[in-house]
């Protein structure tokens, strides 16, 4: 079991509230992605939740029982942290036994456990290692084999992959994905990068200075974003917003545009532009294209596509893919 | 450094001060040598010549020089398990944050600063001072009659005034590798369900022993030659009670002029320092390995 709800959760450093006023449910089994820019303070409501730091006002509660004031041993969660935190001076067998030597087992249970984890995540071989002699993923993987063994109620990563480089991230977030289809315990994740988000999440809470912009599904924050926060935090490369006497003609005071919605044409169409910077990924180009009145906006075209820089081009929007934000950067429905 | 044309020229660089470094070291031994086999007294200058093992003999069949080795290596261990616990006691103290944490540390700090006789002076006149002592005053507000430390107990008095001295410098150096742990772990193991002694005993402590390694081997050079606390103090008395090695051979060299009988005491000294260090590389120097 592992629900948690947090609610009117506030966090205060003397003056400065780096969390007003937090609602949140998170249920049974979720897979839930905490996402924002840097010193948005979603690593700091994970540490409120996993009890490292105390809160300000407000209460947690973990499966239905007030942890607000509980130490953070005694709230049954794991965390894996940005470092990993492991023990220089242990080997990776007395690393994941830890949590569990602590707990007080009898020595032949803690070895069937450690065994069971280290098969589990491929570290039989590596057991006996310190952890310095280790690369970044497995010892991220020893992180994870710390956490699993104590059987949390859920888990809490703190930007787990951010110290690993580009192909290996790919991996351990598939792996990280797979061990929550097999455990199906409540996860809490925390990043900075919303690729992460989108593809591990059951459900993202985007935050923003401290406060929760939107809740949903990955999809549905792709296709609604709540304001014009949301949409231009989420989506890669970013929404394109035009303001001004294009967005008035319809109704908006911005209105927003993916780069994967719009169509290119070297013939005809809605707004004519120039060919700026492109960059070729092979499957797709991503071009910067300066439209008059409009400005630049990014076009994601077919990697087939061959227009060169400053070249004539025209755009046309997708049906039904435009968002309208009013004044105050809400979604206009 | 890899090419042996850049190894030559390493070394023909270094040489100059290594050569320095070896006659400062060899000249002064090789005369101590020489003359702890003479007859060299400085009240009968007229009396020279070999004397075979006399000066070592006479050393060794001295009734204090068991005492003064056991009296050296008493300073020598009882300094360091008291500075070492105390100090790694303090640096857990003062690595918690606190208001006017600065002047706290600086306090900590300053009797490293304080020359040693000027320490064991303070320490003898106001504190173990019979009259006019701290400690004695202490005594006697609790009706009790004022313990005499320098008499009745020379040496640990003598260990006592060290281990004030050498506190601040174990505590900087556990301080700083203290400041160096980093929080995540300490925050994993809180996760993990350790209570504070097992993140001391399992985490903080595990992180202090290079630390303390390094604080051991450094002050046991130091607190082999200690001299001027016991010479301010006690003067190695009452009788010979605190005499230690380097302090017996100060009476020879100084007080009785027999250069010969000094310098095989030096040499003496030499090789029970030299013991030390085999006994603490053995025993520790695998805590030094990165």
């Amino acid at each position: 079991m592992g629900k948690i709800t947090l609610r009117n959760v506030a966090k205060r450093f003397g003056e400065v509230a780096v969390i007003p006023d937090i609602n949140l449910d998170i249920e049974d089994g979720e897979f839930v992605v905490f996402v924002g820019p840097s010193g948005c303070g979603k690593s700091t409501l994970l540490r409120l939740i996993a009890g490292l730091e105390d809160v300000s006002d407000g209460t947690i509660e973990i499966d239905g029982v007030n942890a607000t004031d509980l130490p953070p041993a005694k709230r049954g969660l794991a965390m894996v942290f940005q470092s990993y935190a492991l023990y220089p001076h242990m080997t990776v067998r007395k690393n994941i036994a830890f949590p569990l030597k602590m707990a007080g087992l009898d020595p032949a249970e803690i070895e069937r456990k450690v065994d069971g984890a280290a098969k589990v995540l491929n570290l039989s071989n590596y057991l006996e290692r310190r952890p310095g002699q280790l690369s970044g993923g497995q010892r991220q993987r020893v992180a994870i084999g710390r956490a699993i063994v104590r059987e949390p109620k859920a888990f809490l990563f703190d930007e787990p992959l951010s110290n690993l480089d580009a192909a290996l991230r790919v991996n351990m977030r598939i792996e990280i994905s797979e061990l929550h289809q097999t455990l199906k315990t409540t996860m809490i994740y925390v990043t900075h990068d919303q690729v992460e988000a989108m593809t591990m999440a059951d459900k993202i809470v985007v935050l923003n200075a401290g406060r929760i912009e939107q809740v949903g599904s990955p999809l549905e924050l792709y296709r609604r974003p709540a304001n014009l926060f949301v949409a231009g935090f989420i989506g890669s490369p970013k929404m394109n917003f035009i303001e001004g006497s294009e967005a008035k003609l319809h109704n908006a005071a911005t209105i927003g545009i993916r780069p994967e919605h719009i169509d290119l044409s070297t013939s005809a169409g809605t707004w004519k532009g120039t060919v700026g910077m492109s960059e070729h990924l092979g499957s797709d180009t991503f071009m910067r294209v300066t439209v008059e009145g409009l400005g630049m906006l990014t076009v994601r075209a077919s990697g087939e596509v061959s227009v060169q820089q400053g070249d004539t081009v025209w755009l046309t929007p997708q049906d039904g893919k435009l968002h309208h934000f009013d004044a105050n950067g809400k979604s206009l429905a | 450094m890899s090419t042996q044309s850049t190894r030559l020229a390493a070394r023909l660089m270094v040489a100059p001060s290594v050569i320095l470094l070896f006659i400062w070291m060899i000249v002064p031994l090789a005369m101590t040598l020489y003359f702890s086999f003479r007859l060299y007294r400085l009240l009968s200058p007229e009396r020279t010549g070999w004397v075979g093992f006399n000066n070592y003999i006479w050393f060794l069949n001295s009734p204090d020089f068991w005492l003064a080795i056991w009296n050296t290596l008493a300073l020598v261990g009882g300094v360091l398990v008291i500075t070492v616990v105390l100090g790694t006691l303090v640096a857990l103290l003062i690595d918690q944050p606190v208001k006017g944490q600065g002047v706290l540390r600086i306090l900590v700090i300053a009797p490293f600063f304080v020359m040693p006789p000027v320490a064991a002076s303070i320490w003898e006149n106001l504190f173990m001072h019979p009259q006019n002592g701290l400690f004695a005053a202490i005594s006697r507000g609790f009706g009790a009659q004022p313990i005499l430390f320098l008499e009745q107990h020379p040496m640990p008095s003598v260990i006592a005034i060290v281990a004030w001295e050498w506190l601040p410098f174990a505590t900087l150096i556990l301080l700083t590798a203290l400041q160096s742990l980093s929080s995540e772990q300490i925050e994993a193991a809180e996760m993990d369900g350790a209570s504070a002694f097992s993140r001391f005993r399992y985490i903080i402590l595990p992180h202090l022993t290079r630390a303390i390694t390094a604080v051991i081997l450094i002050q046991t050079i130091f607190l082999l030659g200690i001299f001027g606390e016991i010479y301010t103090t006690t003067q190695g008395g009452p009788g010979s009670a605190s005499t230690t090695l380097p302090y017996m051979i100060f009476k020879q060299a100084i007080v009785a002029k027999d250069i010969g009988r000094a310098a095989a005491g030096g040499i003496i000294a030499v090789i029970l320092a030299n013991i030390v260090a085999v006994f603490l590389m053995r025993g520790l120097g695998k805590n030094l390995d990165a």
